[in-house]
This record gives structure tokens, sequence and C-alpha cells, in this order.
């Protein structure tokens, strides 16, 4: 490869995924709907959606272990499914499921992985030694993954993803079914990739984890983006300043949600209540029709997340 | 995509292998010594003190030489269904490995190769268990890992072929006992296919075990010639109909 190729792919890799018109079915199911999805270098993106939006299959795609039907793929400004195999060896994969070898000592399992990352002899031992330190097991290294906690797998997992330092890691729900203290260690180390440079593309469903991770947010339904932008922002254009619940009897969480719908503003339910969004934009006569609240909050990416994505999950 | 086959890959996977291998080597050998002796001490005792000599050949030896090629067909028949299938579909191991810069035919070949080298060294077993209970050294017998190597590949490419179309684990024991065990028993290991009615002495020949055993006997007793070569040809070919398979099916398999 001469200098002046890799100055071009360089320019070119200023998008570090890029999607466009991809589509991918399965028989009669369209899981990925003319999906298009830029993710800048150097950002952690967070791909939110309900179970079912394609955010699995999103993150299969570009490793070309889905293909598309439709559409083009590049990652790190190479053409996928053609270059897959020299953007994978640029990529760090994170997957939902843990697929650890139990039998194997964690020291062993992200041995096996700087092998087949290609991480050269010389700097293969120090790279392990750097993974163990990422998933602070490095007093941990001579024990069997079957041996350890919960917590420690994953953080494992990760650093199994991290071992030949990406330039790109996809991280496929980090933290799901975890304790709320592993899931604070976890996206500490989630935090500090981002500060090292590395994109970052997260698929959760966790609202909070993409608030406060993620630099900037795919929010996906049905196979495609229905909104993007920073969590700040997409709350700001989709659920407003704040909200107001109110907890009231049956027949009456439908009439408000009614009245709430005529003037055009959105409203979800919460439970037994219903929440009225971009409540600072209610006129005064809606305002007294709906009447006193019982809660008043900021509105938040949840709210965002359901308005735009159904109340009900298939 | 895929075209080239890259030695990189391949040795990572071996890697992980060798890994494991840590783990269960004491029980892997323990099988493969303690097999031989059972079969020897059976057959070769019991029923050899009924048969005797076969074809100038002390039965003991006719067995052990014999059962190097039923050795060689589990190790590699039995570690590409039930390994593959269990790591596919279980584990999700290969998932881990294929989002790296690994390509599935660089699986395969990794998989099978690494069984099949388990497949030559433990092969030799039967063969070093056999001179303990008296069968004469030989150079030919040097050739047994390499027969043992070849006929593995095969065989561990046919069982990631077959845990590739199988819809659950259990539908193995129709491969087991509807085409691995008659294999095994009509493929002149404990008895000489020729005693066979000649329909199947000629089905013998469509069963690449036989040429396993017959290369086999060949080396040890050393009385190999050219016309041996087409055992060999035909474990190549069966080989290389069954990495096709292997590779396409897998493929199937892992990529959507």
């Amino acid at each position: 490869m001469s200098l002046f190729t890799v100055a071009g792919m360089r320019m070119l890799a200023d998008v570090a995924i890029s999607l466009r018109q991809v589509t991918k079915r399965y028989g009669d199911i369209t899981a990925v709907d003319r999906l298009d999805l830029d993710v800048p270098e150097g950002i952690c993106l967070g791909l939110l959606g309900p179970n079912g939006a394609g955010k699995s299959t999103t993150m299969r795609l570009l490793t070309a272990q889905s293909l598309a039907d439709e559409g083009e793929i590049s990652v790190l400004g190479l053409p996928l499914p053609q270059e897959s195999k020299r953007a994978r060896a640029l990529m760090g994969v994170v997957p939902q499921l843990d697929n650890l070898d139990e039998e194997l000592t964690a020291r062993e399992n992200l041995e096996v992985f700087a092998h087949l990352y290609r991480v050269p002899r010389a700097g293969r031992r120090a790279a392990v030694d750097r993974a163990l330190a990422i998933a602070q097991l490095t007093d941990r290294a001579g024990t069997r993954t079957v041996k350890l906690s919960g917590g420690m797998r994953r953080r494992l997992l990760i650093a199994r993803g991290l071992v030949h330092e990406p330039r790109l890691v996809l991280l496929d729900e980090p933290t799901v079914g975890l304790d709320p203290q592993v899931r604070q260690e976890l996206w500490s180390l989630v935090a500090r990739l981002r500060d090292e440079g590395v994109t970052t593309l997260m698929s959760t469903h966790y609202i909070e984890e993409a608030e406060r991770l993620a630099d900037d947010c795919a929010l996906m339904s049905h196979g495609t983006v229905v909104a993007r932008g920073t969590p700040a922002r997409l709350v700001k254009e989709y659920a407003g300043a704040s909200v107001q619940e109110h907890y009231v009897p049956a027949e009456r969480l439908a009439e408000i949600e009614r009245l709430a719908a005529a003037s055009g503003i959105p409203t979800r339910r919460t439970g037994p209540s219903v929440s009225v969004l971009k409540a600072e934009q209610l006129g005064e006569g809606l305002r007294a029709e709906l009447g006193e609240p019982s809660v008043r909050r900021p509105a938040n990416l949840e709210d965002v997340f359901v308005v735009l994505t159904g109340e009900n999950v298939e | 995509m895929s075209s080239l086959l890259e030695w990189a890959p391949v040795r990572a996977v071996w890697r992980r292998e060798v890994a494991l291998y840590r783990r269960y080597w004491a029980s892997t050998s323990f099988a493969a010594v303690s097999e031989p002796t059972i079969y020897l001490l059976a057959f070769g005792y019991g029923f050899g003190s009924v048969v005797g000599e076969l074809y100038g050949y002390d039965y003991k030896e006719f067995v052990a030489t014999g059962v190097v090629a039923t050795a060689v067909l589990f190790i590699g028949a039995f570690g590409g269904m039930f390994n593959t299938f269990i790591r596919r579909t279980f584990q999700h191991t290969y998932d881990a490995m294929l989002a790296a810069p690994v390509d599935v035919h660089e699986l395969v070949t990794a998989e099978a190769s690494w069984l099949a080298a388990k497949a030559g060294v433990y092969g030799c077993a039967p063969v070093l268990v056999g001179m303990a209970f008296g069968l004469d050294p030989s150079w030919g017998m040097l050739l047994v890992p390499f027969i043992g190597f070849l006929t593995g590949l095969a065989f561990a490419l046919f069982g990631v072929w077959v845990s590739a179309i199988v819809p659950s684990i259990n539908t193995f024991d129709y491969v087991i006992t509807g085409l691995l065990t008659p294999m095994f028993m009509v493929a002149g290991t404990f008895f000489p296919v020729t005693q066979l009615p000649a329909w199947a002495a000629t089905a013998a020949w469509f069963n690449p075990l036989f040429h396993c055993v017959e290369l086999v006997r060949g080396a040890v007793f050393g009385r190999l010639g050219i016309d041996d070569l087409v055992h060999v040809g035909v474990l190549v070919l069966f080989a290389a109909v069954m990495w096709g398979l292997a590779v396409w099916k897998m493929r199937a398999r892992l990529i959507d």
C-alpha cells in the first residue's frame, strides 16, 4: 500500500461507520429496513431501541456475520463485505451473549484473542497484561473463567474485545442483566474508551446507560433510525422540558390522552398514570381541563424512547 | 470476502485448542491407551484363541492394527460432530471467533486439522499397546501417524459437515448407529473383508476406513507397494469432498 492511499483512507475514515439504505431480511421478517447510519470517528454512539428493533442485526452486519440484502456498508473506510476481514482486524466486538471459554483461565481467554487478532508476538504479553488490568483481573489471571463472578466475566468479555487496542468497538448490550453496582463499573470502563478517542457503537435498551455514556443517540424502531441527536436534543425535541404525571382512574387516563392529542401534545402511559410531555407548552385552557397533576418532573430520554418506538413491544 | 486460506487464523484457533487440551489431556490419553488394551484382551485372547492365525498374522496383531482405524475414526468423527456442534450452538464460540479476522473456511480447516493431529498421535496408541502384547516393531510403523492424520482429517471434516446439517444433537444417534458403526465393522478391523459376501467386500471399497486399515497393515507389516497409493488417493479425495461440504454448510449456519 502506498503512502497516498494511506492518506486517502485516513480521510475517508473520518466516518468510522457508514450504512446507506441497508436492508436485511430473514424470510418474511425485515430486521433492518433501508437503514442510514453514520458514526463519526471518536464518538460514543448509543443505539437505542426495543427488542427486535434491529440493533443486534446492525451489529452483525458490521462484522459481516450477516450479509445485507441491499445497501452499502463501510467500516473505517473499508467496504463490506469485500474488505470485512481487514475491518474486523481493526474492530473490537463485545457480544451480548457471554461466550468466554469457561474451562480456560482469564489470561488464556485473552491470549487466544490476542492470537486471533494477530497481536505481534513481541507485544502479546504486554497486550494481555494490559487487558487484564482493564478487566481489573490482574490478580485473578490464573482463575478459570467458570469460577469468576458475573461482573468479572463481563469485564473480561469487554477486555477481550480490547486486547488488540482497536480503533472501533462494538458493544452489544454491555450491561444487560447485571447488578447496578456492576453496571457502574462497566460504565466507567466504557467512558474511559471514549476519553481515549476510541469510536464506540453501543447498543442498549437501558435509557440511563445511553444518557450517561453516549455523545449521540440513534433511536431504532422497526429496523430503521427514527431519531438521531444528542440525548439532550432528543429530549428537548420530542418530550420538551417538563412532564406532568396524572394518577387518575382508567376512564380519565384515556380522556387526558384524547385531550392532549387534540392539541398535539404527546402523552405516554407510565404504569397506572399518564404522562403529559412538553407540559411547559400547555395552553391555559388545556392545563385547566387536565387538572392538577400528581407529579411534575423533568422530561427524560425514556419519554422520547416510548413516544417514538411505541407503547407496546412486539 | 474469503478466498485465501491464511495461516495466522488457523494457528490462532489451534492456540485455543492447545489451551483446552492442557485441561483434558490426561483423560483423553487414558482412553486412548485403555481402549485398544481392552480390545486386545477381549478379541485378541478371547476370540484369538478360537481364530489363532489369520493370513499368517497372529490374531492379536491383526486386531492391534485394525483398532488404529477405529481410534482414528472416533477421534475425528466424534470430535468433528460433538465439539463443533456444541461450540457453535451452545457455547457460541464460533460467533466470537468470526467477529475477529477469521473466516469460516479457516475455522473449519483449523478445527479439523487439530482433530487430525490428535488422531495421528493417538492412532499410534493401539500399535504401542500391540507391541506390549508382542507385535514386532518395524520401520513402517513410523507411517502410522501420517495415515492417522489423513484419515482423521477426512472424518473430522465429515463430522463438521454432519454437525452443520443436523437439526439437533440427538440426530447424531442416527449417524453413529446407522453409518459409523457398520463402517467400522466392515473395514477389515476385526475380520478381513475377503471373508464377507462379494457385495459386502465391494461395498468396503467405498468405506474410507477400509483404506485406512489397508494402509496401516501395509505399513506395520512392511508390505506397502505402489498399489497402495490408491488407498491414499481415496482418502485424499474423501477429505477434499468433505472439506467442501463442511465449509459450505458451516458458512450457511454461521453467516446469515
